[in-house]
């Protein structure tokens, strides 16, 4: 895995694109976009950069464990699963505030992250990437023979989530707002835990495990801490698309929805956080723009897919960089 | 022999049909450098190995500081005071110099189950690194990325690492591997300078460093001690004569 993961290891380091500039032009934009929506096609365009910030979401925490711990999950759309199935099943049964829900998102994907992480992180490189697709494909095929719960064709929430009984999640310009602030908390939690001592030793096992574990520190456990968290990150984007569509379904969890969590990761720039919101932006507003030429668009986006793990190894931030590099000489 | 550092009781170990350890013992009394000697394919490294925990003995005890710790993992032996360095040097290569020896320090102050702050701009940790580093003479690279530094630079990096952990016992495997002339007289009056202050098992093919530098000088060959005593006697050996020292010493 050291190929993929080559950018960035000393956790946020200055400069305009591991700085703050990028970030903070990154959030800017996020909150004028409503505001730009009022003139025209305001639900469209609504919609669709809420469901981006919610994708962002789960490509930050995927970003954690491949960018910053070469841990490659091939299995995280699990976590949107349980957190977008936490939200529907307990709505199905009558029981749709956040109070509850929320809570319930994050558990369930805090236990199933503790459970598999368990016997996930005993295994590296190939073997991770192939168990936790495997438990990931069971969550799939759980959710698709629950027949209480719609099965194969999906459950519809009839309600969004109201928070103490107010209807906050409503909505549309409520609910980008919501997911806006949670896409900034999840963004500087990360941020925060990558610079922090806990994150220094979690990047230090991706480095040299063997060295890690010689000065003293139990890599597992904090691997499997760090696993934890991103799976509640998941969770968290999985119960705020379940009120954004109003529909919960196995597909949501299924491995392509993994390999495209991946992509945005590493079409984005891994290992730079920045580079998984970017990622997630690019890869949904392309998908959008080309699904409206073809609806076999990703032929167009493979090759770029291609191009950019050929030429731009650190994502567009990576090229970003460089292009920068060149002109100021 | 109650207050030895480290006691190590007839260890064995098997690769397969191939006994690389056999029936081990020695001890290490504070203050004191041991050597181990003998010629490659000895099981040296593998002694280290199973000293420190990347091995488990197939047979005999490991007591370090009045402690059984044959069964222990690598990381609570690190925890308790053992501290090793790598023949092939294993440093965090994309980390700074500072940060691969402040680690070692985060490992042994507070916890490291802390999620705010930024850990390379803890004073608490970086000053202890920096003494460290300038017991090594690395005072003026910390700031530079690990990977880039020479090959002789390593090596005392590593050897930094192994002192920032506080340790009741250093466990050197070749510190000197690979070095040049000036790079290896630079390290051993390093560990001349340690000498005394922590006790050391010293794993070393440099002859001049081992006999200018141990107290006690065990040889191995074939996995089993063959001498074990003082510099003078050992050398004066028929036995290690015959079987390592002649061709080593010419």
């Amino acid at each position: 895995m050291a190929d993929v993961t080559a950018p960035s290891s000393r956790a946020p380091a200055r400069g305009l694109f591991t700085g703050n500039a990028l970030p903070i032009a990154i959030f800017l934009l996020f909150v004028l976009v409503p505001l730009a929506a009022t003139f025209k096609a305001e639900a469209y365009v609504l919609g669709l950069v809420t469901r981006v910030m919610i994708f962002a979401i789960a490509a930050l925490a995927l970003d954690l464990l491949v960018g910053y711990g070469a841990l490659a999950s091939f299995g995280h759309a699990a976590f949107i699963g349980l957190g977008a199935y936490a939200v529907g099943i307990l709505a199905s049964h009558g029981i749709s505030d956040a109070l509850i829900s929320l809570p319930a998102a994050l558990g369930v994907s805090a236990l199933f992250a503790f459970l598999t992480g368990i016997v996930c992180l005993r295994t590296k490189g190939v073997y991770f990437i192939m168990i936790t697709l495997a438990f990931g494909q069971m969550a799939y095929f759980t959710a698709s023979s629950l027949a209480p719960y719609g099965g194969d064709d999906g459950l519809t929430v009839h309600m969004r989530s109201t928070f103490a009984g107010l209807p906050v999640f409503a909505n549309d310009r409520a609910l980008y707002y919501i997911c806006l602030l949670s896409l900034l908390g999840a963004y500087l939690l990360c941020r925060a835990l990558v610079a922090s001592r806990f994150g220094r030793v979690y990047r230090g096992a991706r480095e040299n495990a063997l060295r890690m574990s010689t000065i003293g520190f139990e890599v597992y456990r904090f691997q499997l801490v760090a696993y934890v968290i991103a799976g509640m990150l998941g969770g968290l984007s999985g119960f705020l698309l379940a009120n954004a569509t109003e529909f919960v379904s196995p597909a949501y969890m299924s491995w392509q929805r993994s390999g495209d969590l991946l992509i945005m990761v590493i079409f984005g720039g891994i290992g730079t956080l920045n580079g998984a919101i970017i990622g997630a932006a690019v890869f949904l507003l392309t998908e959008e723009w080309l699904s409206g030429f073809t609806e076999h668009w990703k032929v167009i986006f493979g090759p770029l897919l291609v191009l950019v793990a050929l030429f731009a190894r650190g994502g567009l931030i990576g090229v970003a960089q460089k292009l920068r590099g060149i002109f100021r000489g | 022999m109650a207050d030895a550092v480290l006691r190590i009781e007839g260890l064995t170990k098997n690769f397969g049909g191939l006994r690389v350890t056999e029936g081990v013992t020695l001890d290490v009394l504070p203050g004191e450098l041991h050597a181990v000697i003998g010629p490659n394919g000895a099981g040296k490294t593998t002694l280290i190995n199973q000293v420190s925990g990347l091995l488990a003995p197939d047979a005999g005890r490991i007591v370090f500081a009045g402690e059984d710790v044959t069964n222990m993992p690598v990381a609570a032996r690190a925890q308790r005071g053992l501290a090793r360095s790598f023949q092939i040097t294993s440093i965090l290569p994309r980390f700074s110099v500072l940060e691969n020896v402040a680690l070692a320090v985060q490992a042994r102050r507070g916890t490291s189950y802390r999620f705010v702050g930024n850990a390379a701009d803890e004073e608490e940790l970086n000053a202890p690194a920096r003494a460290a580093l300038a017991q090594v003479g690395l005072g003026e690279r910390a700031d530079l990325p690990a990977g880039e530094l020479s090959h002789g630079e390593k090596r005392a990096l590593e050897l930094a690492i192994a002192l920032a952990m506080e340790p009741k016992l250093l466990l050197l495997d070749e510190p000197m591997a690979g070095t040049g002339h000036d790079e290896s007289e630079r390290l051993i009056a390093v560990l001349r300078s340690l000498k005394g202050r922590f006790p050391m098992v010293l794993v070393e093919h440099d002859m001049t460093a081992v006999f200018a530098l141990a107290d006690r000088i065990s040889v191995l060959i074939y996995g089993r001690i063959l001498a074990s005593g003082p510099p003078a006697q050992v050398r004066a050996d028929p036995e290690v004569v015959k079987a390592y020292l002649g061709e080593e010493m010419e």
